[in-house]
């Protein structure tokens, strides 16, 4: 039989990109666009059930623009809350639903279609006229509508069955996913983005398989084309031919068998031939992750992305809320602990209100925002505490920089506590509180750091693109985005170390634990919890289980002596040559 | 039925803020309320209709008000143009 390799090389119906997520599926190619917003205007049947999406899309915007105005309030001058005043008001405005309705009834098309003309007339109207704050009022109009249409067509696209499909598109946010999630995707392939990219991270813990970075993708692959996409290799093969077809098919076989031998591993240790126990914990993303995170041995969550709720709810939940969110996941996850990182909000996630960054990345971002929004914080602190009763509960403050910043988060936990006592609410008095090491500025002086906290997460997606000064969203440098760069394994190195001065516990939660190259050397480094998306904790386990601290540690000696990611790469690829591991996709 | 024409006399004219308020003040009554302007015909009472107005200081604008509660409605929105929307 053909290998991968003579399969790829006699085919030019194919994209290739970053192998994002592993797995390999076959099925028909859905193209999402939404850069643009794409109007449905088909018929409808049901003009019912048509009108009542209308008006369920209007109080769901109205809740998203109240929540984004109450808390953009203080940061904005008034003409500006005035706007929003008036967005709020024409979700209310009784002439244009009535007049939507009404065409709805008559014309019998997709509201989303009604509302573009309708509110577009309006537009229209704005742009002709030859005040220059008219067309300003013409976007902020503009802004309401696709507003409106956006919610519609998420309403369309959760009642739609997209069972099987795969989806190809430009770029795709943490809410798409999230939303596609739901309907039962069967993988996904994009233009844009990297290893670390929201797309792939969030394919990884569902588990779902993905090529990212694929180029032309959106360009070469059309609706309803039948594609095979391997998240081994990062191919993306369109319209197969009857070998490529029965080459993947026996491949999907061997990969069944494959995770069934997997499954052996999940009550077994992580534990090096001379006997150094690794504590795998998982990181989740989105809530549905939490049954896979049970299935694949994890001990525990090592970090709870709390941002993912903003997603799923597109809004920031009241503290009841959250408080129901967070006891939830940690009475699921006892006896083990969660990780629940405060909101890392800002950079490209959520922001609130309404002010343009030129450097976003350097912006205000992380603990940075949440300071910025004491109220914010001090309600999820609150939630958390109320969550903490089983002490199986730590947090994590995002993007730290500063001494300050600790001590200034600490000061509104301490007053979060005070609170709760007043008002005798029972919570954990010693919850754990600990910093994500991401900024260089954390990593160089993490000895003192550590000496302020209970523990220490190195987040190396953040970590290296600041160490590295690139943007891993950039296609033009992402290739700068050197998780094996000589400069990151130092800095790791010193990390753990400065840790250790302070004897402070310290973890990895970034995606480079997910990458199974990287096991040896972050097991060598000293590093004894790492935390990655749950499916690949299996492919760890059984990894860890073939080599000697021993050894691992020599590795890492000899890793922090290249002077290129190259020799970094060929070191660890000898190592697993030497002690005969092989990694997955080579042995499917 | 009662019309009445009425000038714009504040700085930023007939902005975001005061199209709002005008629209809130009119929603008070039961009697229908409409601006015209420029050959355009505009319902009061729809803040989306209200806002494609380009109404600059000086511009002039003909009010009309029809309904069992117009007499009140046209006394108080009438005062708030004259008031200059509290702007002055």
């Amino acid at each position: 039989m053909k290998n991968f390799k003579q399969i790829y090389r006699a085919s030019d119906n194919k994209v290739s990109g970053i192998a994002a997520a592993p797995g390999i599926v076959i099925g028909k190619a859905y193209l999402f666009t939404k850069e643009k917003l794409e109007i449905n205007h088909s018929g409808i049947t049901d003009v019912n059930d048509a009108k009542k999406n209308f008006k369920e899309a209007l109080i769901k915007s109205k809740k998203e623009l109240n929540k984004i105005f109450a808390l953009a309030k203080e940061k904005m001058e008034d003409t500006r809350s005035a706007i929003f005043e008036a967005q709020l008001m024409i979700l209310d405005d009784p002439v244009l639903i009535k007049n939507i309705e009404k065409r709805i009834e008559e014309e019998k098309k997709q509201p989303e279609s009604i509302v573009d003309d309708e509110i577009s007339k309006y537009i229209g109207l704005m742009k002709n006229s030859h005040e220059a704050y008219m067309n300003e009022r013409a976007h902020d109009i503009e802004d309401i509508k696709n507003r409106i249409i956006r919610n519609l067509q998420k309403k369309r696209w959760q009642s739609r069955i997209v069972n099987d499909v795969i989806i190809i598109s430009v770029s795709l946010t943490p809410a798409d996913m999230i939303l596609f999630s739901r309907c039962d995707v069967k993988g996904f392939v994009t233009d844009h983005g990297g290893l670390t990219s929201h797309a792939a991270i969030i394919s990884r813990s569902l588990n779902i398989p993905a090529v990212v970075g694929a180029h032309d993708a959106t360009q070469k692959i059309h609706d309803e084309d039948l594609i095979i996409v391997d998240g081994f290799h990062g191919y993306v093969i369109i319209n197969p031919s009857q070998e490529q077809l029965e080459f993947f098919k026996q491949k999907q076989i061997k990969l069944i068998e494959l995770q069934k031998s997997l499954d052996e591993f999940k009550d077994k240790k992580a534990i090096t031939t001379d006997g150094r126990e690794v504590t795998l914990r998982a990181n989740v993303d989105v809530t549905g992750e939490i049954d896979i995170v049970k299935t694949s041995g994890a001990h525990g969550i090592g970090l709870y992305r709390s941002e993912q709720v903003l997603d799923e709810l597109g809004e920031f939940p009241e503290e009841d809320e959250q408080a129901r969110i967070y006891t939830n996941l940690a009475s699921r996850i006892y006896p083990e602990t969660i990780t629940i990182r405060v909101f890392d909000i800002g950079g490209d996630k959520f922001k609130i209100g309404d002010y343009v960054e030129p450097n976003p990345f350097l912006g205000l971002r992380g603990i940075r925002l949440l300071l910025e929004n004491p109220a914010i914080l001090k309600t999820q602190f609150r939630a958390i505490l109320r969550a903490s009763t089983n002490k199986n509960i730590q947090m994590m403050l995002p993007m730290v920089t500063t001494i300050a910043e600790v001590r200034d988060a600490k000061k509104i936990l301490a007053e979060s506590k005070r609170e709760l006592k007043n008002q005798n609410i029972p919570f954990d008095q010693d919850i754990p509180v600990g910093i994500m090491v991401e900024v260089p500025a954390a990593a160089v002086i993490a000895e003192i750091f550590a000496k302020e906290v209970d523990f220490l997460s190195i987040g190396t997606n953040d970590l290296i693109q600041y160490l590295m000064a690139v943007d891993r969203g950039n296609d033009l440098v992402s290739n700068l985005y050197q998780e094996f760069n000589p400069t990151v394994v130092r800095t790791l190195k010193h990390i753990v170390a400065e840790a250790q001065k302070a004897n402070k516990p310290v973890s990895i939660c970034g995606e480079m634990a997910a990458d199974t190259l990287a096991i040896p050397l972050l097991v060598g480094l000293g590093l004894e919890e790492l935390s990655m998306s749950p499916a690949t904790i299996p492919y760890a386990k059984r990894i860890i289980r073939y080599f000697a601290y021993e050894d691992a540690k020599i590795l890492a000696g000899k890793c922090s002596t290249c002077t290129t990611q190259e020799e970094v790469i060929k070191t660890i690829e000898k190592f697993f040559k030497d002690h005969s591991i092989t990694r997955t996709r080579q042995i499917i | 039925m009662i019309e009445k024409t009425v000038k714009i006399i504040n700085k930023a004219g007939l902005h975001t803020r005061p199209a709002a308020t005008l629209v809130k003040l009119a929603s008070k009554y039961e009697c229908e309320f409409y601006i015209f302007k420029d050959g355009l015909n505009i319902n009061g009472k729809s803040i989306i209709g209200v806002m494609t107005l380009a109404a600059e200081m000086g511009s002039e604008l003909t009010l009309s008000f029809d309904g069992s509660d117009e007499e009140a409605a046209a006394d108080e929105i009438v005062s708030y143009f004259n008031r200059g929307f509290d702007e002055l």
